[in-house]
């Protein structure tokens, strides 16, 4: 081995290496300018020093509540369901070596907000009740599709189409939920379904508070393991990846993540899809994607909400600000995976 | 550093899919520090054989052993730094360089939460040099020909730097050049480090050239088994791939050289 070798390889490496890290910091740094605009701004302006007082528990006239009842709780909404959909998004991505294999496509979101619905609108059940239902749903459909598309050898195409039929199968099931359900209770649930963070009560956020602290570590130790199940099956046993075991560990974690976030924010369209393809395309390849899209899925819903409530003289919901950018690029993806064969 | 010698060994392997028997009793024992391939017509189980030695496919009965032990019940990453394997159709992640994809094989030999230590680059460094794919470090895998790509994952299965490697097809779709070249580089790292080499390999002739040890198989049993020149005559040529043949001595190699008849020329 020459040093000359090493050298270049180290180079280039470390290179990749800054690119990621930086890439990861600018993240962080957005997001966080994100976090405060969305302090910030409402019906009214608040000075910066004044929403500071307000977070730290002093009580300031007409400040106050605005921030700690309705901003705070809409902002840490976003960022972690952001955070939540683009990581599991990401994970399925990556695990099944597809961009169109996210749990959005695959019918998941879809299984989750059926049992969410049905606990809102149905049952009338309280928030953890209704988190617990859609992870349940999540995981049933996982397995109602995993056995579906099993016929024969296993084929991701397959099991996209499987997933797409029990997409529409279950919007079915969505519509029929909103025909039959109490009349006071539809435009909360027709808000819930596109996607919004309005309304977010910071009690409710608990849940998804815990399982974000539980479920981002797991599947950022997991990050390595998932870029070894991106070289297929064979490849990964050989090098000693248990692959059986990293799968479940991974598809238990995305699942939950989407559901618990999706049952306090409803299904926000395309975070999930978009967040690690931008992520990738961003911060290189060689590292593991799973913390820049998490980065970029919290950007995007924060970024989206913004635009939802200040852009246009209407407010939008951010589920169909994040639709409007979604649709174009899935069609931009859809169009280049048939140029390079990989559809 | 020749790497140390294995007893490893299929004993009385029946292994397939789903139902569908491939393997019928299948006992072999593969010698240490040699190229083995392992032959025979299509359809007729070898790289059925392979994977379940490779411990992707697990027997239905029988058992996979490496110095005593069932290679299904060791630690997955213990045995990973002994047995590596090159798959049939690897799947290139979008995008991935040249340097990170080859990294990934230190996989085995790295402990959670740590970056490559140096040992990692060395052994990276080593691999590329090894497969001649160092100047191609940085550069993004799609843009590579199928030649250059099959080098790379050469390369990240040596990094691995385990006794055995297995490769399935490493030749297949490439151009005779090329085919030549990996089964060279392929050698030169059987006689550098030891490594034990076991492949499944289409062309009879590059078999009978680079193999030190054949295994040939016919409908999921072994038919045939030893040195190329015990292994490739006409005779038994004729029972593992159905085809009559003359075989004559390579010029270059002084190795079984099998020239087929066919039905439209004479055989005189």
């Amino acid at each position: 081995m020459t040093t000359n070798s090493l050298i270049t390889i180290k180079r280039g490496r470390q290179k990749r290496q800054r690119r990621w890290l930086l890439v990861n910091l600018l993240l962080i740094l957005t997001a966080m300018i994100l976090c405060v605009a969305m302090l910030l701004l409402g019906n009214t302006f608040h000075h910066p020093v004044d929403v500071f007082r307000a977070l730290t528990g002093e009580t300031v006239e007409g400040v106050s509540f605005a921030v700690n009842n309705i901003r705070l709780p809409r902002m840490l909404a976003g960022l972690l369901a952001g955070i939540a959909f683009g990581i599991a998004g990401n994970t399925f991505q990556t695990m099944l070596r597809n961009p169109l294999a996210n749990p959005e496509i695959l019918g998941i979101t879809a299984g989750s907000s059926v049992a969410a619905l049905f606990c809102i609108l149905i049952l009338q059940t309280s928030q953890t009740v209704t988190s617990f239902s859609a992870v349940i749903a999540g995981l049933l459909t996982v397995i109602v599709i995993y056995f579906l598309s099993r016929s024969g050898s296993f084929s991701i195409g397959r099991l996209i189409l499987v997933g797409i039929g029990i997409q529409a199968m279950l919007s079915a099931v969505i519509s029929y939920l909103l025909m039959v359900g109490g009349h006071q209770d539809l435009p909360s649930a027709l808000r819930w379904l596109s996607g919004s963070l309005n309304g977010v009560q910071l009690n409710s956020l608990t849940p998804l508070v815990l399982v974000v602290v539980i479920f981002l570590p797991i599947i950022l130790f997991l990050g390595r393991h998932l870029q070894l199940l991106e070289l297929g099956e064979q490849a990964a046993i050989s090098l000693g990846l248990r692959t059986d075991l990293t799968r479940i560990l991974l598809i238990v974690s995305s699942v939950c993540m989407i559901a618990f976030a999706t049952s306090v924010t409803g299904p926000i369209a395309f975070v999930a899809f978009l967040a690690g393809p931008i992520a990738k395309r961003i911060a290189g390849v060689g590292y593991s994607n799973v913390l820049p899209a998490g980065l970029v899925g919290a950007n995007l819903v924060l970024a989206a909400d913004l635009i939802g409530q200040f852009a246009f003289d209407v407010r939008f919901p951010v589920g169909i600000i994040t639709g409007i950018l979604g649709a174009p690029f899935l069609l931009y993806l859809l169009i280049r995976m048939n140029r390079r064969g990989s559809l | 550093m020749i790497k140390p010698k294995h007893d490893f060994q299929a004993e009385e392997i029946v292994a397939g899919y789903d139902q569908k028997t491939i393997l019928n009793n299948v006992s072999i024992a593969i010698p240490s520090h040699k190229i083995n391939v392992i032959i025979g017509a299509n359809a007729c189980g070898k790289s059925t054989l392979l994977k379940t030695m490779a411990r992707l496919l697990k027997p239905d009965t029988g058992a996979v052993t490496l110095d005593g032990k069932s290679i299904h019940q060791m630690p997955s990453k213990k045995l990973a730094k002994l047995l590596g394997l090159l798959p049939q159709s690897p799947i290139v992640p979008e995008g991935i360089t040249v340097t990170d994809l080859v990294g990934r094989g230190r996989y085995p030999h790295q402990s959670f939460f740590k970056g490559w230590s140096k040992e990692d680059y060395a052994a990276v460094a080593e691999a590329m040099d090894m497969m001649q794919i160092t100047e191609l470090a940085n550069r993004n895998i799609d843009e590579l020909s199928g030649g250059q790509r099959q080098r790379v994952w050469i390369a990240m299965a040596l990094t691995q730097q385990t006794d055995i490697l297995f490769l399935d097809e490493p030749t297949t779709y490439l151009d005779i050049t090329y085919q030549v070249e990996i089964l060279d580089l392929l050698t030169d790292l059987n006689k550098k480090y030891g490594t034990t080499i076991v492949m499944v390999l289409h062309d009879i002739n590059l078999t009978a050239r680079y193999a030190d040890y054949i295994f040939a198989l016919r409908s999921g049993q072994l038919i045939a088994e030893g040195t190329p020149t015990d292994v490739i005559t006409s005779k038994r040529v004729e029972e593992i791939f159905d085809m009559k043949s003359q075989v004559i001595l390579d010029p270059v190699s002084k190795t079984p050289l099998v020239v087929p008849i066919g039905r439209h020329h004479q055989h005189t």
